[in-house]
């Protein structure tokens, strides 16, 4: 039987991103919960790897709309269908939302934004108290919102996977195609 | 593929699923703290400072009173010896800067406070920044953030043992008793020295690197004034005190470098290095003007000390990390409530 896949470039985005991004989940909430001197270690990371996210999330938009995404199953329930569809564009949004709600609230701070040793981005917002207050807010409870989508996402992958068996997983499975024959 | 199998085979792939859900979870959960109850978290250090009526809304959570001022830093170029900073080579950079009282309460008179702090953002030309507090002691009273946190705590309690018991514990606190019993007080901010307390590795044009602490020397003449004459004066004296004398004339600093040998301890804030350390005065800072923080440029300034240029970066001192966590939190909560510290009109603050 063949399967209808993601493009092997898009199935390396997409391995390469869910790493990315649960890394930056963890480095995330480990940062906040301390302050020894991995703070700064962990804080480190997270700017330049924020950012190495939005430009993957853009390259990966370009090729989902160049490329689209193979159908789901005609026998999936409808209301699973949606809450495919519904979870992707969530998970996208916050692809691109959480980096520049960490660099906007950093500008509203008028905190500089560096990545690394002499690479400093500009500022996309001016200085304002009650704007960080209200991005800080929003990134810190996004990335908790986030990482529940994200199990949601990881669920429904291993329920395709290992009780429907129906193909989905196998589409973005991290495996050569040559490997499901 | 195979078809789905029997309802025992379901039920052990559901098993896996619920699994993997329940594992990533948990390590979630401990990555953020929420298993280890132990862990010194910034929640507790900036709880612990929070005096006895709570915080004051929308201010700082320590060094709760300070006036903002603008001006400049004049590197003479000498700095450069130590460092490839862009901020120590020749030339005039602008400041926004904080004269501030080492207390928690905002409410406490001038008079009480025993730590006088001065805080500077120097901005370079090319988006290079440099941001310091600094504190009137010359060394801070304890080794780590955790007997800082158990300082506060001591403090805090109504048991009559727990200072005792903590100086036993952290005999390094010693040093900064004596420190606040013998030293000078003075009528003015402009007479203080104000000491970076922390280590910093500088790292010169050639690659190498040098363990440094900066501190501030008034170009004021201290003049002692004992502590029961200053209880005669205002609430808020040191402002009054620094508009006046502004008026009457410049108020300056110069920043002097001091560099560690081998063997220091650059890693304890709370021990001084021995006398006749290599010391350069590296410039000038100079106050130009005067504004109430309510309104002033450095109100919404978070004077965090790992940001630094480049050139200079955080050393084996674990104090900056956790000033950075903890100040981080302390802009966060006041950010929330910057509706109860309100701008005024220039003027309009009692």
């Amino acid at each position: 039987m063949t399967v209808a896949r993601f493009s092997p470039l898009q199935r390396l985005v997409h391995w390469v991103m869910a790493a990315c991004i649960l890394a930056m989940l963890f480095i995330g909430v480990g940062m906040v919960s301390t302050i020894s001197a991995r703070y700064l270690t962990l804080v480190s990371i997270h700017k330049p790897l924020g950012i190495a996210i939005l430009v993957l999330a853009l390259l990966r938009l370009v090729l989902r709309l160049r490329r689209g995404a193979p159908p789901l199953p005609a026998d999936l329930p409808e209301p699973m269908k949606l809450a495919a569809h519904l979870s992707h564009l969530v998970l996208y949004g916050l692809m691109f939302a959480m980096p520049l709600l960490g660099w906007a609230m950093l500008s509203a701070e008028g905190y500089p934004v560096v990545l690394f040793d002499g690479l400093r981005l500009p500022p996309i917002l001016p200085q304002n108290l009650e704007l960080y207050a209200l991005l800080r807010g929003a990134h810190g409870y996004l990335a908790y919102a986030f990482f529940a989508v994200i199990l949601l996402h990881l669920g429904a992958a291993l329920f395709h996977a290992l009780v429907r068996r129906d193909g989905v997983f196998e589409a973005m499975a991290p495996v050569p195609t040559r490997a499901l024959d | 593929m195979q078809p789905p199998s029997t309802p025992h085979f379901r039920l052990g792939a559901f098993a896996v699923i619920a699994g993997v859900l329940c594992g990533a979870t948990a390590a979630f959960a401990y990555t953020a703290g929420w298993l280890s109850p132990g862990r010194l978290s910034r929640e507790k250090v900036v709880g612990a400072l929070s005096p006895p009526g709570g915080p004051a809304p929308g201010h700082r959570r320590n060094h709760v009173k300070g006036i903002c001022f603008t001006g400049t830093f004049e590197a003479n170029g000498a700095g450069a010896a130590l460092s490839r900073a862009r901020l120590l080579a020749a030339g005039a950079y602008p400041v926004i800067g904080r004269l501030n009282l080492g207390t928690a309460a905002i409410s406490e008179p001038d008079a009480k406070a025993r730590v006088r702090g001065l805080s500077l953002q120097i901005l370079g030309p090319d988006g290079s920044e440099w941001r310091t507090g600094m504190i009137t002691p010359p060394f801070f009273p304890v080794s780590t953030p955790e007997a800082f946190y158990a300082l506060l705590q001591a403090s805090a309690s109504k048991e009559p043992g727990a200072m005792p018991a903590f100086a036993a514990a952290h005999p390094e606190i010693a040093a900064f008793g004596a420190w606040a019993g013998s030293a000078p007080w003075t009528g003015s901010y402009a007479e203080e020295r104000y000491n970076g307390i922390n280590a910093f590795v500088f790292t010169d044009a050639g690659g190498s690197d040098h363990v440094v602490r900066w501190s501030m020397r008034p170009a004021a003449q201290p003049v002692p004034v004992p502590p029961d004459h200053l209880a005669t004066r205002a609430p808020d004296f040191l402002n009054q005190e620094i508009r006046t004398r502004l008026a009457a004339g410049p108020v300056r600093w110069t920043m002097a470098l001091t560099v560690a040998e081998p063997g220091d301890p650059v890693d304890d804030p709370s021990k001084a290095w021995p006398e006749g350390r290599r010391t350069i005065d590296v410039g000038t800072l100079t106050i130009q003007a005067l504004q109430e923080e309510a309104d002033g440029p450095c109100r919404d300034v978070n004077y965090d000390p790992t940001v630094l240029p480049d050139g200079i970066r955080t050393s084996a001192d674990p104090f900056p990390a956790a000033r950075s966590s903890a100040y981080a939190l302390s802009y966060r909560r006041r950010a929330a409530e910057a509706g109860s510290y309100p701008h005024t009109a220039p003027g309009a603050r009692p």
